[in-house]
């Protein structure tokens, strides 16, 4: 019975996380969709990025997979320099 | 069993201050309290779940490329976030009505981009004419 149950709540606790993170996942999206500036849009799409490695590891547990942290590897490294790029870019726009 | 649990545990806690994040970055009023919601303790949270995925698996290999993407996120995210609010009080993004202070005000110049160490020259004079 017990061996049961420590086989069923790993499962159900990453599935339970997926759908707090798909929800949380739309609130920054909604920030994205409707930021008034340019700054407001490139922070929510960077903690869109965030939750995206937060999915992928939870993924990584639900199918038993550990190879699937090197993805969440790469989109961590992407996007800081995607945002790093996107500071640069707003500074040097806004001084002549 | 115990270790399970322990993941159980860190899923959870991860998955609360991921949407505590998003919550705080669409209620938040402003930028910069935007910013700070959503750079620490969206790191946070997503530490969390790495942690998990470490404990999850038990592998030596696992457990260090896991600690490499936690090393990776505390390190970039503070920086990040420091840039963009950098970029963004430069580009003019208006403060919230409720702000007390903005220690940038003295020291920078949005004419000519200047950013000093010290107050500007006239409000120093100000302050020393208010001192005598």
């Amino acid at each position: 019975m017990t061996l049961t149950v420590s086989f069923q709540i790993v499962p159900f606790t990453a599935m339970l996380t997926l759908n707090i993170f798909a929800i949380a996942m739309i609130f920054a999206m909604v920030r994205l969709l409707r930021g008034p500036s340019l700054a407001d849009r490139v922070v929510a799409l960077d903690l869109v990025a965030a939750l995206a490695v937060g999915v992928i590891a939870v993924y990584a547990i639900l199918t038993e997979q550990p190879m699937l942290l090197r993805a969440g590897i790469v989109v961590a490294l992407v996007i800081f320099v995607g945002t790093v790029a996107f500071a640069m870019y707003l500074e040097k726009r806004a001084k002549p | 069993m115990f270790f399970e649990l322990i993941t159980c545990f860190l899923l959870l806690i991860g998955a609360i201050f991921s949407f505590i994040a998003a919550l705080g970055i669409v209620r938040m009023p402003d930028l910069f309290t935007r910013m700070q919601a959503a750079a620490k303790t969206g790191t946070l949270g997503v530490g969390c779940t790495i942690l998990a995925v470490a404990t999850f698996f038990g592998d030596i290999g696992v457990a260090t490329r896991a600690g490499l993407v936690i090393l990776f996120l505390f390190l970039t995210s503070p920086i990040a976030a420091h840039m963009i609010a950098r970029a963004g009080y430069i580009s003019g993004v208006a403060l919230w009505s409720g702000s007390v202070t903005d220690e940038m005000r003295d020291q920078y110049d949005p004419v000519t981009h200047h950013l000093s160490s010290e107050p500007r020259k006239k409000s120093d004079n100000d302050s020393q004419m208010l001192g005598m």
